[in-house]
């Protein structure tokens, strides 16, 4: 399927510029669009792109290296990718690695040389209710298992084609166990956004201010303000963006609400758009999220056809929205709303300057709404049903409820929509958790939670969360989660600043040393050392909060980092003994006294 | 410009005009905050994070912060040295930089920088990366090895020079500088020896050819007086 040869490539380019235009915005759709008929991004494509679009041939190579679901070189024909969160681990991934590598005989990330098939991982692709997954040529395959493995490296070796698997292999379900204010109904009649035309945008605003709504991508800035901020901007145009790059490791909650609730989001933008007054909004999607494309496309073009999205929505001269999506591809940093702009207008996803933040200067400058899925959803339900509704739930300073993306060790995983103020016991008990060693809660940057911790309650005030809730048992090595985390950091850092840049990088190496065996009190200390200085010196969230995993481990689990030291004093971070081997090869001396002795 | 307030820094109170950042009116004021990713020249970049300043119990970059009246701000104090010292000591373990033997040593931003700041030891294990040279341009020479990822070419080329010669690929500790070229090298892109571009660089990284070691020690731009008295390189356009 993915055979383009090289002399294929212009006519590939020739349609998606026919598709998308010549806009340098669309650069990383015309990048994923190539890279999806290739398997890479050929020189030839970078030419006439560059071309096209009047940017330059290092700007685009920049992006395919930025991007992990962009290539240089050519990947195989079946590229598959099996995702690595610690969930996915502990559900046996790395077993299933390579037993998929084994049958079909390749390393993982090199390109099989026949060209048929290449086997590698990637950060969580979001089905750590259904793992462990995998992803082949983007599309998500599910609970794998050795079997399933089997007949995947079969279906690989007979070169079938991805519709002609079995569709149950692309099968995902939603898992919603306990549905609440937001989840309990996915139908609309488009009543929200019927009111805000009725009853004016300022009503409609009143409403959303009235009900508290904060944003929950996790920051939680409140809703109605940031819509008025943008909207007070005075400016040409202005951007409705709805965040759906949900990469937090172990959150799946927004992929649940594009399958079954995506009316409601759309509503929710589309709500947004009249009250800011803008003209244009974008889904961005997180490329592992691949599969829900043509469904969103099909949802966007019945609300055209019912007039909910076009020119004059509802028969309101003048009211003119549509929404595009765009697809990532492969960077966690662009769930941070300034990358995910950048991002957006097809560059690099490193984050921008703040101040200007994007309610004034968003997309191409101009005055941008970035809200998550779950609050356009809120959104618009806050519009139909009013601000009393939501405040019906949750606590004073969090109105409403929080939908959980609970995943690891526990007998339901799924999705949970709570009220604020639901104590952890409580989630777990439900879920089915039992000698629950720790939480961590809100991803991989978040806070590890033990048992004397479990009183306490997700809501902005004391445990805020963009939704990933992973449990951890007693049976678990609790190394095991920071040492994913970490990498997964170092993978993910954009490399803009200094401290996240290498700071993830020495911190990667150094708990890969203490995990070897090889590590001292020395190290310990070092990497408290390092974490401080992310914490407080690094430009953006990511570094500032991706020493987190390494520093509560070290407080509240540090018999898992002591008990591997292997002195209390220093030890290099290099074998002396080997390094002196090429000084032994030249004088030909293999004798004992031409070793050192033997460490302390 | 009229004056729009003042603020605080380490006991002495610095006006700034509006618009200002905390490091434009600081340098304005003739008082030092060291930097390697900031020249005036340019629009602040905030990616190298060495004038992290604390404000009010928070560390934030003084060439991103915009200047308020009352701030106080620390600049010198124990811990945002001690930021600075480790911010300096991830470069020097990032690349490879190796001053005996440079020929920028003496008039490089970074040395000097260090200096400032009293970092001792670069006190992280090294990465080594293996970076190439590119000298297949006439005139100009670029050391990728000490490349320190300011952009201020990238900057320089784009904003000043209208030529897009520089950017920066990859990600993460992957992330560096790419010539737009077809073959990626200096010597076919559009650079030219009279662009801004050639002149912003604080280290050694890019470095006119021929020119190396011309001045002794004792008489470099930084032998005598630190880098708080000198200034940048850039300023000297080049220094070297």
């Amino acid at each position: 399927m993915n055979a383009a040869m090289p002399s294929g490539v212009t006519e590939i380019v020739a349609a998606s510029l026919g598709r998308l235009g010549r806009n340098p915005e669309y650069l990383l759709q015309h990048l994923i669009a190539v890279q999806h008929h290739c398997s890479y991004v050929p020189d030839a494509a970078v030419e006439v792109l560059a071309d096209a679009l009047d940017v330059t041939r290092t700007q685009i190579r920049a992006a395919v290296r930025f991007y992990a679901f962009l290539h240089e070189t050519p990947r195989g024909a079946f590229d598959i990718l099996l995702s690595d969160n610690i969930t996915d681990r502990m559900l046996g991934n790395q077993r299933l690695l390579g037993l998929l590598c084994e049958r079909l005989g390749v390393a993982p990330g090199v390109p099989r040389p026949d060209g048929r098939v290449t086997v590698g991982l990637t950060s969580c692709t979001g089905m750590c209710d259904q793992g462990p997954a995998l992803l082949v040529n983007g599309l998500a395959v599910t609970r794998l298992d050795p079997a399933r493995i089997d007949r995947i490296a079969d279906l690989v070796e007979r070169g079938l084609a991805l519709p002609q698997w079995p569709g149950d292999f692309f099968r995902v379900e939603d898992n919603i166990r306990r549905p609440g204010l937001l989840l309990s109904n996915p139908t609309t009649d488009a009543s929200g956004l019927s009111a805000t035309l009725a009853k004016g945008s300022d009503a409609a605003l009143a409403e959303l201010d009235r009900s508290g709504l904060r944003g929950r991508g996790g920051a939680g800035f409140t809703t109605a303000l940031k819509w008025r901020l943008c909207r007070e901007t005075k400016a040409e145009q202005r951007f409705v963006v709805c965040n759906a790059d949900e990469g937090e490791p172990g959150t799946f909650k927004d992929r649940v609400l594009l399958n079954s609730y995506a009316d409601l989001v759309f509503e929710g933008m589309t709500i947004c758009a009249r009250v800011i007054g803008a003209r244009q909004g974008f889904l961005y999607l997180r490329g592992e999220y691949l599969y829900l494309r043509e469904h969103l496309e099909s949802v966007l073009a019945r609300r055209r056809l019912d007039r909910l999205l076009g020119r004059d929505i509802l028969g309101a001269p003048g009211f003119d929205f549509d929404i595009e999506v765009h697809l990532g591809a492969g960077a966690y940093i662009c769930g941070e709303e300034s990358a995910l702009i950048e991002s957006l207008e097809g560059k690099r996803g490193v984050t921008r300057k703040r101040p200007p933040f994007p309610v004034t200067s968003g997309y191409q400058g101009l005055p941008t709404v970035v809200n998550n899925v779950e609050t356009f959803l809120a959104a618009a339900r806050i519009v139909q049903w009013g601000g009393q509704w939501l405040r019906n739930q949750g606590t004073d300073r969090s109105p409403g409820s929080k939908i959980l993306s609970i995943s690891g060790d526990c007998r339901s995983p799924g999705i949970y929509e709570y009220p604020f103020g639901t104590p952890l016991h409580q989630v777990l008990r439900d879920c089915g958790a039992e000698q629950t060693q720790a939480v961590q809660i809100s991803g991989a940057a978040g806070a590890t939670l033990v048992p004397g911790e479990f009183d306490r309650v997700i809501a902005f005030e004391d445990l805020p969360t963009a939704g990933s809730f992973m449990i951890f048992d007693e049976s678990r090595d609790m190394l095991d989660m920071v040492r994913n985390f970490t990498a997964f950091f170092a993978h993910e850092s954009c490399g803009f600043c200094t401290p996240c840049r290498v700071g993830c990088a020495l911190l990667r190496n150094l708990v890969e040393k203490v995990a070897a065996g090889q590590g001292s009190i020395h190290d310990l200390n070092e990497l408290h050392h390092i974490g401080a200085v992310m914490r407080q010196a690094s430009y953006c969230g990511l570094g500032q909060t991706a020493p987190n995993p390494i520093l509560n481990t070290l407080d509240k689990f540090p018999e898992v980092w002591h008990r591997r030291l292997r002195s209390v004093a220093y030890t290099p971070s290099f074998d002396l003994d080997g390094a002196l081997a090429e000084g032994r090869a030249l004088t030909g001396r293999g004798d004992a006294q031409a070793h050192l002795e033997e460490q302390p | 410009m009229t004056e729009a307030g003042r603020f605080q820094m380490d006991g002495r109170e610095i006006a700034f005009t509006p618009g200002q950042t905390i490091m434009d009116a600081a340098l304005a004021a003739g008082a030092y905050i060291p930097h390697l990713c900031h020249n005036p020249q340019f629009a602040p970049h905030g990616s190298c994070r060495v004038c992290v300043v604390g404000v009010h119990g928070r560390h934030v970059s003084a060439c991103t912060t915009p200047a308020a009246d009352g701030l106080q701000v620390d600049n010198a104090g124990a811990e945002v040295q001690g930021l600075r010292q480790a911010i300096l000591q991830m470069l020097f373990v990032e690349g490879n930089h190796v001053c005996p033997g440079c020929e920028k040593s003496g008039a490089c931003q970074l040395q000097a920088v260090a200096y400032w700041v009293g970092m001792l030891t670069p006190r992280f294990p090294h990465f080594f990366p293996k970076r190439a040279l590119d000298a297949s341009h006439p005139d100009f020479v670029i050391d990728f090895n000490r490349c320190i990822l300011c952009e201020l070419c990238v900057r320089a080329s784009r904003d000043v020079d209208g030529k897009r010669v520089f950017a920066i690929s990859g990600r993460g500790l992957d992330s560096h500088l790419v010539i737009d070229s077809r073959s990626g090298k200096l010597g076919d892109s559009r650079f030219a020896a009279t662009d801004r571009a050639a002149h912003v660089c604080p280290v050694g990284a890019i470095l006119p050819k021929n020119r190396a070691y011309a001045a002794p020690i004792g008489q470099r731009l930084y032998d005598r007086e630190p880098i708080s008295q000198v200034g940048d390189v850039a300023a000297h356009d080049g220094g070297s």
